[in-house]
């Protein structure tokens, strides 16, 4: 029930979305901008906006948003810690530092970008993989991954610190994110690979329940955990990857939207699962619409918008439960 | 059957149990009797199929437990580790339920019979509305054992071999229930075969409910027996390094007593 009120929601946020920005279009005519043949002037105009424009950003955000938050959910069940997230064993960090890494030496043209990010990311979750190996449990993993987002974020800043103006500009995009780069062809990948997937994800519910139990209770129940692991970091590796290097480092949506379903709808994956996913696409196609709209023309990353955001209504929920 | 045969087992390479054979029967309930450190858990976790054997042979019908997969494991064994935690709030009817992961071919209708029984037999019933996390020590220890119940009854055809092990289950109950879970385990043995293994501190408890104790000492078996014929004084100054009397029960005078006494 929960998860048809939340895709309601997220429909009915995607029209206001597109609609809504510094060419504001008309709710009304949007079926029309985009079915009919004989628009007029400015309804052509609205139409290159809603259909190059709006929709391919909306697109991102949802795909993007549901990606962070599915994978978010999973790795807070694999390594039954509330405080985990995507990005927790290097796969974001991996990725700016790649991407990063690109614009200060200089690659040749944007194109490398998104190569160079998502090799990054791919690179360090291997690493923290092969070192998060050499002891029984998830905790060195852990640690693993908190040494690799530290390196990383030192050579991030290690290349700013290098990086003529020009480049500093294009270093943020990475380190607070943006959907603004959101082309059609990119969603022609993007799209049916972050949903696959996710779906493959989603079919791991069991397992992950069993994880909250614990690691041995979980083998009790008859997962094989070593394949286990391995199979829940490629699938968060697979997802994550890509999105990174599409949109840069988003945070805390990962993070926070997990919870708030969690806190709603209790922990069991079979239901937590789905939810998330839509929820993580509403709350950044949220941000997305914020970030755009606040300071008209201009707009802000939306990384900052997701933690400034997110950030105190997060507290405010915990308080809630509390009193 | 689960068999082991001069099995030794240990952590990260080090020995702590040599020499141990034993074989879980179906309807038998065997007791582990020892003192911290002697090697129970180790045990436990190694027949569990948590920790690889050092040396000797572990089966499970007949096939070495390390060459069979965990899910084919969990669908003969059920394993109550101690300290149960859970991560995030599942609801109490969940936590229960995943008992029957390891079988998938459980329907849903079934699957609701199978909890509401393992919920009545670790008299959890009334606990079943409740959050998990807000319940007691002992009361989740009540709900992880209807978790396990749920495995080792889900799905089964009369004659098929089920394993419970049971690693101090009734370390944090009261004595109340501490009698009925030892009671319905004895009576699950009894009525649908499940072969039984239970760590104990109580050697009276397990002196009423098991029909074999195994005991160890100083990293190897003191004892295997009846319970009337290991529960000597002899052997209760080498497990537990305490003399003892052994005296005959005030109400039933068929059962033996071990009082110790420094």
């Amino acid at each position: 029930m929960l998860l048809l009120a939340l895709l309601a929601c997220l429909l009915l946020l995607a029209l206001i979305a597109a609609a809504h920005g510094a060419v504001a279009i008309p709710l009304h005519a949007l079926p029309r901008l985009l079915l009919a043949h004989d628009l007029t002037e400015q309804e052509q105009l609205w139409r290159n906006v809603l259909v190059q424009i709006r929709l391919p950003r909306v697109a991102l955000a949802i795909v993007a948003g549901g990606g962070l938050t599915v994978t978010g959910t999973a790795m807070q069940a694999l390594f039954r810690n509330p405080l985990a997230e995507p990005g927790l064993i290097g796969i974001a960090s991996g990725g700016a530092l790649g991407a990063v890494a690109a614009i200060v030496l200089g690659a040749p043209g944007l194109f490398w970008l998104t190569p160079a990010a998502f090799i990054g990311s791919l690179a360090a979750t291997a690493l923290c993989y092969q070192l998060g190996q050499r002891r029984p449990g998830m905790s060195s993993l852990l640690l693993a991954g908190v040494a690799i987002n530290v390196i990383c974020g030192s050579i991030i800043g290690l290349f700013t610190y290098v990086a003529d103006d020009a480049q500093l500009r294009s270093l943020t995009f990475w380190n607070m994110g943006s959907l603004a780069g959101a082309t059609w062809t990119q969603l022609a990948f993007l799209g049916p690979w972050t949903l696959a997937l996710s779906l493959l994800l989603l079919r791991e519910w069991r397992a992950l329940n069993a994880l909250l139990l614990g690691e041995r209770e979980a083998q009790h129940l008859g997962f094989a955990l070593n394949p286990l692991r391995r199979r829940l970091i490629v699938l968060v590796a697979l997802i994550v990857g890509p999105l990174v290097a599409a949109t840069g480092v988003i945070g805390f949506v990962g993070l926070v939207v997990p919870h708030l379903v969690r806190l709603s709808l209790g922990a069991d994956h079979r239901w937590l699962l789905p939810n998330t996913l839509v929820a993580g696409a509403i709350a950044l196609s949220l941000a997305d619409w914020l970030a755009r709209v606040v300071v008209i023309p201009a707009e802000l990353p939306i990384g900052i918008v997701t933690s400034l955001i997110g950030g105190p209504f997060f507290l405010w929920i915990l308080t809630r439960r509390v009193a | 059957m689960l068999r082991a045969e001069n099995l030794c087992c240990g952590r990260h390479g080090v020995a702590v149990l040599r020499g141990v054979s034993l074989t879980l029967q179906p309807g038998q309930l065997l007791g582990v009797l020892g003192a911290n450190g002697a090697g129970k858990s180790t045990l436990l976790a190694t027949l569990a199929g948590e920790l690889p054997a050092m040396s000797g042979s572990l089966t499970l019908h007949n096939q070495p437990l390390s060459q069979m997969r965990p899910a084919a494991q969990a669908r003969c064994r059920g394993v109550l580790p101690q300290s149960p935690s859970l991560a995030f709030e599942l609801p109490v009817r969940a936590v229960v339920g995943t008992g029957a992961y390891p079988f998938p071919e459980v329907s849903p209708a079934q699957l609701e019979h199978l909890i509401d029984r393992a919920l009545v037999l670790a008299d959890a019933s009334h606990l079943a509305s409740r959050r998990y996390t807000a319940l007691s020590g002992g009361e989740q220890q009540r709900i992880q054992f209807a978790r396990v119940l749920t495995q080792v009854l889900a799905h089964r055809a009369a004659g098929d071999y089920r394993a419970l092990l049971l690693d101090e289950p009734t370390a944090s109950l009261d004595p109340k229930h501490q009698w009925l879970l030892l009671q319905t385990v004895a009576q699950l043995a009894r009525d649908e075969g499940l072969a039984v293994l239970v760590i104990l501190h109580d050697v009276n408890l397990a002196a009423q409910w098991c029909d074999q104790l195994l005991l160890l000492a100083g990293g190897s078996v003191v004892a295997h027996g009846p319970p009337d014929a290991v529960l000597t004084p002899a052997a209760m100054m080498s497990v537990y390094g305490m003399a003892a009397q052994v005296v005959m029960h005030p109400v039933d005078a068929r059962r033996r007593m071990v009082c110790f006494v420094g």
